[in-house]
Formats: C-alpha cells, sequence, structure tokens
C-alpha cells in the first residue's frame, strides 16, 4: 500500500517531520514501512521559464533557438529540437549542471554550433506521463497549463507538484482498515500522539428525487450486508484537477476522467471501493445483489466473457448480472463519452465470498484485494457521500438528491470489558486502566461503563489478548521488559534423538558429507531406477497442485534423490563423491490418512577408492558403532536397481534393515554417470529398534588366547558366511573370534573349488588353555565343515 | 713387564680409537683382554715375580684392565651415537610435503547452524520434538485460527495433497500436536521442513526448513517471549547483537512481533545488506492466541504462552554469506566441503 504523505497531512498534522523518522514511528507501531520515495528526488535544477522568442536554428531544419525567461533577469538561450513551443509558453528547463531522472546530468554545450545552456523538458524527461497532465502531450515539450505555478525560475517540481513524497507499507491481512489514507491517518494519530482531523462529506444535491429511478434490493443477505448507491445527472466527463491527479499517482493509481478518478480517489480515502454505472444500461431501473444462476454469462470490463456459478454473487439488473459484486463490473458499465447519468455504488460483500469468486475467476482488482479482507458495512455511506460531494467539488455532473439503499446487518457493537489487571500481567506492564483507556481511544475505541466499545472497522479487536496488542503497540513493544521464564525445565536430548546424531557423526567420521534433498520427486524417477511396473512403491503422495512434474510426487524411496545428486556431482566433474542422507520416506496408507514417514540413513558413492567390500565396511562399521548386531547378510539378485551379482540384504530378527550394493548398470547409465555406483539404504528406525545402547563392561582378559589356522578347501558355491556361521556354532564357548584372513581360486586349486583360510582364537575366562582343549574345540569345528563339504587343505 | 703392560695399553687406545664398527670393538676387547688375549697371557706369566713385585703388578695389569675396559665402553657408545645420528640423517623427511588426510565428512551447512539452534534451546530447557511434514488441514490451518476462508491462505500457497491432507507450510501444527498430548508446562522447539509453492530461484525454494518455538506455562508473560528470545538472539549472533520487536500479525499469536536485529555490517545505518533498513527481520513470534489454546482444550484463563519460528535457510546465508539458495540443495560436494 503505498500513500501520499500529502494526502495524509490533510489529516493528521505532521508536518515538520522526516520520512525516516516517520517511516520508523510507523514501523514500530506495527505499520511496517517497506521504503519510501521523495518524488522530487533525483530533478534538481530544473525550473519554470517561459518562452521569450524562438527563431529557426541556421544549421538545421528542425532545431530552434530560445531565448527563455529563467526568472535570472537575463534571458537564458537554450536549442531545442521540439515544434510543440510558441512565444509565451512556460516550459520546464533543465539549466546547466542539473540533474534528471534516471541520473541524467545536463551542461552548457553547443548543438550545431550554437550554444545552449541547458534542456526543456518533455513529460517523460521529467518521469511523468500524460496522464499526470491531460493537456500535455507526449512528444513534445511540457507545457505548463494554468494549473501550475507559472513563475519564471520557480524549482520546477514545485511548481507542477511533483514534491510528494510516498510511502509504502506493508498492511497485514488483519488491517484491512489500513489499506485507506484515513485507515494510515489514525494509525499516525496514534502514533505520534496528534489529533485526527476528519472531515464529513457534505453534498449539497437538490437536482430531484432519484427514489423512483432505481430500485435497489439485496437478495442474498448473507453475502452482502449493505448496498447503497446514488444518482448523478448531467455528468460531465473531463480531467480531474491537479490535486486529485497528483494524490492518484503518488499512490501508484492512473488518473483516467473525474468520474472514474472519483471512485478510485474514495476507494484509497475511505478504503471502500466504489463503482460508478451508466444508468442507460441498467434495465428496467432494478438493482438486485443475487447469486449468478448457473449458466449465466458476463463480459467484464477487461472485455472478457466470463462463466459464472451460483456461488459467486453478481449485481443484476433486471435481466442480466451488470457486475461480479466486488470484483469487476460489465462491459457496459463503465463510464462512456455519451454518459449522461451514472449511478454510484458503495456496498458491502462478504469477504470470503468476494475471495473465492476473484480466485475462481482469476482476476484480482483493487476492489477484490479490499473487500477480501472483510470491510467496514458503515463506511459505505460516507464514502457514498464523499463521491458525491467530490462530484459537486469538481463540477462534475448534479447530484440528484434521496440515496438508494438496502441493508441487513447488526449495527450491533462489539464490546470487551476491560481487564487492566489482566493485560498488565499478561504484557508484564503497569500501567493504569486510564492509561490504557488514552491509548485505546486514540484508535477509536469508545470507554463505556469498564467496557470497551470496539469500532465497526476493526473486527480484528474480538478478545482482551487483542487489547494487550493495541496498548503494547502504542506502549511501544520494546518498553516492556525482558525477562526469563519462571520455572525450571530440563531441555534434553531424546533417545533417538541422541541415536540419529550418533548416525550423522559416524558417517561424517566414516568420510561421507551429508547432503539435503527435496523430498518430492518426478513419478519418472521410478523408472529411471529401474522400478518393475507394478512395483508397490510405485504408489506414492502425490501433490495435487505441484509446480511441476519433478516435484509431483512424495518419494517413496530415497534412492533417486541420492543417484540425482550423484549425477549431478558426476557432470559437474567432482572426481569422487561419497554422500548421505538422513532422509524421508512417504509411504502413503488410506487416501484420508496421513502417510507413514520412514526415517532412512541413504549413502551414495562413486570414485576410485570405492568398491563393494569398502561399502559393506562402512556399513559394518555404523552398525558396531551404533550397537546393532545380531544382523543377517544374504546376497539378493531380485532387486532391480542393484547389481543382481552385487547386493546383500541386511535383515534383523526377520525385520528388513536396509539393502547394499552396486548400483544396477542400466541404472548408472540412465543417471549419465560411467563410473560404477554403490548404495546402501537402512532403515534408521528399525536401526533404533534393535541398538542395544546399554553397555556393559566385561574385564580385559587374565589368561592367554591359542590361535589356530586352518586353510580349507571347499566348494565355490559356498557362501564364507556360512561356513563362519557353521565354525561358531560347533566351536562352544571357549571361541573368541573367528577371522578370515584369505580367499583364493585359481592355480593349484581344483576348478569350482577355493581355498578359504581362517584364524580362530581361542580363550578361557579363568584358566589357561590346555593343548587337548583346544585339540577337541578345533576337531569340533573341523566335523562341522566337514559336514558342509570343508577340507583341510593339504 | 711392567712396560709390557704399558705397551698392551698404548696398543688397545689406538686400536679403539682407529675402530669405525662395533664388531671391530668387540674382537678388539676378544684380543686384548679375552681368555686367551694379551692381558690375559702377561698376567698368566705372574708366577714368575717375585713375592714384591706381584702384587704391585697385578695392581698395575688391573688398572690396565679396567682402563681398557672403560675406554671401550666410552668408543661403543660413541659410535652408538654417531650410528644413530648417520641414521637419523637419512631419515630426514621434506616436512613441507603434504600431509596423508584422513577423508572425514562435512556436515551440511543447514545442520551446522540447526544444530547450534537446538544445543542452544536446549540449554534453555526446551526439549525437541517433531511432527509429520504430509500433515491434515486441520493442523497446519484450522486449529491455528486460520479458517478455510482466512485470508492469511492466501499468503502462503499450500500444496494439496486433498481436501483435508496437505505438505505443511509451517511447522507451527506441531505446536497443536504437542499442546493435545501434553498439559503444560510445555517447552519445546519443532524443526522441520516445510513446504510451499513457490517456484525455484536464488531466494526461493518450495521446500525449506523453519524452527517453531513454544512455550506454555501458569503465567508465561510477553516479557518472558522477549526474555527468551534476546537470549537466543545473543547467543546465535554474539552477545553485541542488537534486538527490537515490532509488532506485526500472525493468525495464531496475540500479540504478534517480528524480531529484527541490527544490521551486523552497517549496525542500523543501512546498506546493502539490509536494503537500507538497518535491521533484519529474523524470526516471527508472538503470545499464543487464546483460541488456539481452547482448540487444544487448555484453559487460556490459567495458562498463557508464546510462540516463534525461523527460518533457517535465510539464518544460514547470512552465516556463511551464501547468495544462492539452491545450493543448498543440490549438494555440490565443492559447496558442502567448504563448511
Amino acid at each position: 500500500m503505498n500513500l501520499s504523505m500529502r494526502w495524509l497531512k490533510e489529516f493528521v498534522p505532521i508536518d515538520d517531520m522526516t520520512p525516516r523518522a516517520f517511516a520508523e514511528a510507523m514501523t514500530m507501531s506495527g505499520s511496517k514501512v517497506e521504503s519510501w520515495e521523495i518524488e522530487s528526488e533525483g530533478i534538481d535544477n530544473v525550473v519554470v521559464a517561459q518562452v521569450l522568442s524562438l527563431e529557426k536554428h541556421p544549421n538545421s531544419d528542425h532545431l530552434w533557438i530560445c531565448q527563455m525567461n529563467v526568472g535570472s533577469g537575463q534571458p537564458v538561450q537554450i536549442v531545442t529540437g521540439a515544434q510543440n513551443l510558441k512565444e509565451g509558453d512556460y516550459v520546464p528547463a533543465a539549466l546547466h549542471n542539473s540533474t534528471l531522472p534516471g541520473g541524467t546530468k545536463i551542461k552548457k554545450g553547443k548543438l550545431r554550433g550554437v550554444e545552449s545552456n541547458g534542456m526543456l523538458c518533455s513529460l517523460g524527461e521529467l518521469g511523468l506521463t500524460v496522464h499526470d497532465f491531460p493537456n500535455a502531450i507526449e512528444d513534445g515539450i511540457f507545457v505548463l497549463g494554468d494549473d501550475c505555478d507559472r513563475t519564471p525560475g520557480k524549482n520546477i517540481c514545485e511548481a507542477i507538484g511533483l514534491n510528494d513524497t510516498k510511502v509504502e507499507f506493508e498492511i497485514t491481512s488483519n488491517r484491512p482498515d489500513c489499506f485507506s489514507v484515513i485507515g494510515l491517518a489514525r494509525e499516525a494519530a496514534a502514533t505520534f500522539g496528534k489529533p485526527l482531523q476528519l472531515h464529513t462529506p457534505c453534498v449539497k444535491a437538490g437536482n430531484g428525487d432519484c427514489s423512483s429511478m432505481l430500485d435497489v434490493k439485496i437478495e442474498t443477505a448473507e453475502l452482502c450486508r449493505i448496498y447503497s448507491a446514488r444518482i448523478v445527472k448531467n455528468v460531465r466527463v473531463k480531467p480531474s484537477p491537479r490535486w486529485m491527479r497528483e494524490r492518484l499517482r503518488a499512490m501508484g493509481v492512473r488518473p483516467i476522467n473525474n468520474i472514474v478518478d472519483i471512485t478510485n480517489y474514495v476507494m484509497l480515502e475511505y478504503g471502500q471501493p466504489m463503482h460508478a454505472f451508466d444508468l442507460r444500461f441498467i434495465e428496467e431501473g432494478k438493482i438486485r445483489v443475487r447469486r449468478a444462476q448457473s449458466g449465466e454469462t458476463i463480459t467484464t470490463l477487461d472485455g472478457v466473457e466470463r462463466k459464472l456459478t451460483p456461488d459467486q454473487l453478481v449485481i443484476a439488473d433486471a435481466k442480466k448480472p451488470v457486475a461480479i459484486a466486488g470484483v469487476m463490473g460489465g462491459e457496459y458499465s463503465g463510464i462512456m463519452d455519451d454518459t449522461t447519468t451514472i449511478v454510484f455504488e458503495s456496498a458491502n460483500f462478504l469477504g470470503s465470498s468476494v475471495r473465492v469468486t476473484a480466485r475462481d475467476q482469476g482476476m484480482r482488482t483493487d476492489a477484490s484485494a479490499r473487500y477480501e479482507k472483510g470491510l467496514d458495512p458503515n463506511n459505505c455511506l460516507p464514502a457514498l457521500q464523499r463521491a458525491c460531494e467530490l462530484v459537486e467539488l469538481m463540477d462534475a455532473g448534479d447530484v440528484m438528491d434521496g440515496i438508494l439503499i438496502d441493508d441487513c446487518y447488526s449495527k450491533k457493537q462489539r464490546r470487551i470489558p476491560m481487564d487492566a489487571a489482566w493485560i498488565n500481567r499478561f504484557l508484564d506492564i503497569d500501567l493504569t486502566q486510564e492509561q490504557m483507556a488514552d491509548i485505546l481511544q486514540k484508535i477509536g475505541c469508545v470507554m463505556d461503563q469498564g467496557d470497551i466499545v470496539i469500532p465497526s472497522y476493526r473486527p480484528d479487536l474480538e478478545h482482551k489478548a487483542d487489547i494487550a496488542e493495541e496498548i503494547a503497540r502504542f506502549y511501544g513493544y520494546n518498553k516492556v521488559a525482558s525477562t526469563s521464564i519462571r520455572g525450571g525445565a530440563q531441555g534434553k536430548y531424546s533417545e533417538r534423538q541422541i541415536f540419529d546424531r550418533a548416525i550423522s557423526e559416524t558417517m561424517l567420521a566414516l568420510g561421507l558429507d551429508e547432503i539435503m534433498t527435496y523430498s518430492f520427486i518426478s513419478p519418472k524417477y521410478y523408472d529411471k531406477i529401474n522400478l518393475s511396473e507394478n512395483h508397490p512403491l510405485r504408489k506414492s503422495v502425490t501433490i495435487s497442485n505441484p509446480l511441476g512434474e519433478d516435484t509431483s510426487i512424495m518419494r517413496t524411496i530415497a534412492l533417486p534423490s541420492m543417484l540425482e545428486t550423484l549425477s549431478r556431482n558426476y557432470n559437474n566433474r567432482n572426481a569422487e563423491a561419497h554422500l548421505f542422507e538422513l532422509a524421508k520416506e512417504y509411504i502413503p496408507t488410506q487416501d484420508d490418512k496421513l502417510p507413514i514417514e520412514k526415517n532412512k540413513l541413504i549413502a551414495g558413492l562413486y570414485g576410485e577408492k570405492i568398491d563393494f567390500f569398502a561399502l559393506k565396511g562402512m556399513v559394518e562399521t555404523l552398525l558396531d558403532k551404533l550397537s546393532v548386531y545380531e544382523y543377517d547378510i544374504e546376497a539378493v539378485s531380485d532387486n532391480e536397481s542393484y547389481h543382481p551379482g552385487r547386493c546383500a540384504r541386511l535383515t534383523i530378527d526377520g525385520e528388513e534393515l536396509g539393502i547394499l550394493g552396486e548400483i544396477h548398470p542400466l541404472v548408472t547409465e540412465q543417471y549419465g554417470i560411467s563410473s560404477r555406483i554403490y548404495s546402501f539404504t537402512l532403515d534408521a528406525d528399525v536401526m533404533f529398534a534393535h541398538a542395544q545402547r546399554e553397555k556393559q563392561y566385561k574385564p580385559l582378559p587374565k589368561f592367554p588366547a591359542v590361535t589356530r589356522d586352518l586353510a580349507l578347501i571347499c566348494d565355490d558355491s559356498i557362501p564364507v558366511l556360512t561356513l563362519e556361521k557353521a565354525m561358531k556354532k560347533a566351536a562352544g564357548s571357549l571361541l573368541e573370534s573367528i577371522k578370515l584372513f584369505d580367499v583364493y581360486k585359481g592355480k593349484q586349486i581344483q576348478s569350482g573349488k577355493k581355498s578359504v583360510a581362517f584364524s580362530i582364537t581361542l580363550r578361557s575366562a579363568d584358566s589357561t588353555l590346555t593343548d587337548e582343549q583346544a585339540v577337541t574345540t578345533v576337531n569340533r569345528i573341523m566335523k562341522a565343515l566337514e559336514a558342509l563339504g570343508a577340507v583341510l587343505r593339504s | 713387564m711392567k712396560k709390557q703392560l704399558e705397551g698392551i695399553r698404548d696398543k688397545a687406545v689406538r686400536a679403539l680409537s682407529e675402530a669405525k664398527l662395533q664388531q671391530d670393538i668387540e674382537s678388539l676387547r676378544v684380543k686384548f683382554l679375552g681368555k686367551k688375549g694379551e692381558l690375559t697371557s702377561i698376567l698368566k706369566q705372574m708366577g714368575k715375580l717375585s713375592a714384591e713385585d706381584r702384587p704391585v703388578i697385578g695392581q698395575m695389569a688391573n688398572d690396565v684392565r679396567s682402563f681398557i675396559e672403560s675406554n671401550i665402553e666410552k668408543r661403543v657408545s660413541e659410535l652408538k651415537s654417531e650410528e644413530t645420528r648417520r641414521r637419523l640423517q637419512e631419515e630426514t623427511l621434506d616436512v613441507t610435503l603434504p600431509g596423508a588426510r584422513r577423508p572425514i565428512g562435512s556436515k551440511h551447512p543447514l545442520s551446522i547452524v540447526l544444530d547450534e539452534v537446538k544445543e542452544i534451546f536446549v540449554g534453555m530447557g526446551f526439549d525437541i520434538v517433531d511432527g509429520p511434514e504430509v500433515e491434515y488441514d486441520y493442523y497446519n490451518f484450522e486449529a491455528l485460527n486460520i479458517p478455510k476462508d482466512h485470508p492469511a491462505r492466501d499468503t502462503q500457497d499450500t500444496f494439496y495433497i486433498n481436501d483435508n491432507i496437505l505438505l505443511r507450510t509451517q511447522t507451527s501444527p506441531v505446536q497443536i500436536r504437542v499442546m493435545e498430548k501434553q498439559q503444560p508446562p510445555i517447552r519445546v522447539i519443532s524443526p522441520g521442513r516445510v513446504y510451499r509453492s513457490d517456484a525455484v530461484d536464488a531466494t526461493h525454494s518450495p521446500l525449506f526448513h523453519q524452527i517453531e518455538g513454544l512455550v506454555v506455562d501458569k503465567g508465561v508473560t510477553f516479557a518472558d517471549l522477549k526474555g527468551t528470545l534476546e537470549i537466543f538472539v545473543k547467543r546465535l549472533y554474539g552477545e553485541g547483537s542488537v534486538v527490537r520487536f515490532r509488532p506485526h500479525h500472525f493468525p495464531f499469536t496475540e500479540p504478534s512481533a517480528e524480531v529484527d536485529v541490527q544490521c551486523f555490517s552497517c549496525h542500523g545505518e543501512g546498506c546493502r545488506l539490509c536494503k537500507g533498513e538497518g535491521w533484519i527481520e529474523i524470526l516471527g513470534c508472538g503470545m499464543v492466541h487464546p483460541k488456539v489454546l481452547q482448540n487444544c482444550n487448555i484453559d487460556p484463563e490459567v495458562y498463557s504462552g508464546f510462540a516463534f519460528g525461523m527460518g533457517l535457510e535465510r539464518m544460514v546465508m547470512r552465516r556463511y554469506n551464501i547468495d544462492d539458495l539452491r545450493l543448498f540443495y543440490e549438494n555440490d560436494v565443492r559447496f558442502l566441503h567448504q563448511f
């Protein structure tokens, strides 16, 4: 919301204030100033000048040599190429060493041999348009009309009124009243402790009674609280006076003609949207505020034919809609050259209805933006009166007697009991009830028998907490003390949070970088990771209004996000990337229920130092560090995303713990990576459930260990883990550890066989082992191995 | 004999000083002091001496022996240290060559700052809770005093799953979930991902992180809100930070405020970093709206509280002078390794 300071000062006497001081104070009382702009800034040494004489340039067929009166006594010679000047004209002259908007510097110089001591300016060169000065021309020098101060030598900005300050406010959605000059004036008056000088519009009228000309009726009381109208005849459409044009300009609204400008002016001043109809096009003199009938259409002012639905409110005549209520008028409702009689409408429509209509019609207008936040129905009549007053002031037509009105809203005022003690406690301040009442009266509240009577333009004040805010912001947020919360509290990380942190820290220690990826992906990513067509993971939570396909579903699997990231790094020519993410996967349940959000740890790596066993080593180290012990590993060849011969599934107590392996070369290719990719995903929830976080100290061994190395020959197809499990099972209580130290295939070994060597450590907790004990254990182990077809290598 | 002994002594001293290796010394020891050594063979002739001379020569022989022995020891240790010196000399490295680094991963910058924020609040007695990202409309809006037709919904472009389920646009729904489950006193923060349908550019992302905070108890005041957040800001941005509270509006708090910290670069004068304002907005906060407490069956006449929320990405961007939000989610290792 832009605000003209000149306009504001009509209501609040704050003449002696810099824009910065104004902005600072308004911001701190709750009306946040985003920026301000002094209109004359950037224009320097440009003055009013009168053309004393002009003669043709001897060396040019289009240049003119002008002698100008710039108020200095001596005529100043300026050469111009404009063709619209005559002697006696008053024009803006940028003198030697002057500045124009955009930073253009003007200096004296010679134009085709003739000295020119400056430049005569067009509207555009001053940053204006023909809308600001309708009597001027676009392509020529701006000839000042009699609405400007035509004293030669006068600063041009002052002479033409280009000397306002525009302040841009951020208005919060609870304060629709502040979308108006008066609303901001009220805030300013309360902020600076100045009186608010409001003006009551006064309409003379006296041009015949209009009540028989138009019949106004609200047919949907739930969507329209008041509809009021007045009729103006003998409309004289012309440009508005300068003071109105410059105020509109400062507020960012383009002046059009007096009638349109009046509707905009009143909207800006009162915050109440206005509409002007041409009475000729209102059939049978009837105005009905009603829901659109299904199938009805209207062509709006912007020339678009729009289908209407019964949840949309329209202003209709006896036969057809003439406006979409609160949004936009119909094409025939506008003011035309031959318009003679107009109806000014000032009405209050339900905000939510206007909001939905504007949204569904895809057009947000200045009017709808104001309506949708909820306007004050009591503002309609004053605004209507103000519009008619301006018509009379500007001689834009003859206002007829009588106000056409239908209303159906409760005029009961909201009352909130004054509870000064509660407010003092709540804010931790110490004000008397009188001091609070004083603040509240400044914003328009009335104190009555211990109650605060809330003005109708402040529907946001509903509860004593709202009153507390009003008190606090005018008392000063920063004058309120800063205290600590009473009562002790112990903040702590939950076991799960500590566990998750341990996961992260271990991954970092293993040399992986943490990444963060979008939780939404494209459904095509499932194809990229080779997921079969009917794979259950394809069923995803789908966003109904996504930004694009790439971010349209919530991932059910974290792998594609990881692969995308690896691919991006690969394409950026990073030689290696070792990455992990604690990522969520979103598994749909039922349509009306929330999905399950699973917490996964995913790692993805490419680069020289990585192979399958480096990856597996990371998993083993991690699980060990997290105290997740009794898990199983088995080879799987049915996961489509992984290399069928280099993929393992981890389970624990029959629950899936995770998967690790080399990514399928076809998938890798999909991501444009010509290096092997390794990845694992572990279920953080399952890890947490099975982690043995309680630790118990075990005494260090007191007795020596006995080590035996076993070199075996067995079938190549037997997984080493099978041998190990069998050995462990057979060994009994003396076994401390089994370590694989060699696997060999090739020369000297029969094909289809392999040589496997283990180092077995035996130890007793309470005695030194005898040879006999060791032999017995090793024999048991050998027996179990022989059952698997493994024999000692001779 | 005396002369012989002196001869042996001098010969031994000379031989020792010429010896260059430890084994040379060992053979000298055998040669002079061994069972068949020169000194021993002289001592064997002791019997031939007179009774007077015998003790004198005996004494002298012993002196020569210990003299040679001590010279041997001396020479051995000389050679040892010389050898050590030579070996160390050979082992000299160019210590300016690069070290063999152990690879260690980089924490994501968002995590680094988030962990700091968590530490600060845990230290102030807050617990950390989380809630679902795919959330019911009720928790994200309705219960937070943002009914279906509320204009505030316009400012938060929401991704919907269906009429009742959406991607949370803020972490505030966790407030409701906590209050539904737990009676006061409540002191929690809730960091997490939130979603808004903003197209991706240098300053916008459809996914970003917020950190929500909630305190509810008997007698919690607006001054407590100020005090708590001032401490937080000072811990995070430094003790010298200047903080101001500025009135604002949120549907679920009343009074509401935005918290600005004085621009670190210009100290309030106005510069490019703070867009000329002198202040940088860092978080939103307010006293929990009585309607919100009621929605969670907490009696606003008995309890009061405050809530706050902040955007993590902006904080991290300011901390590290990062000018493009997209870098966080692109995860280029050259970016990650800088933290």
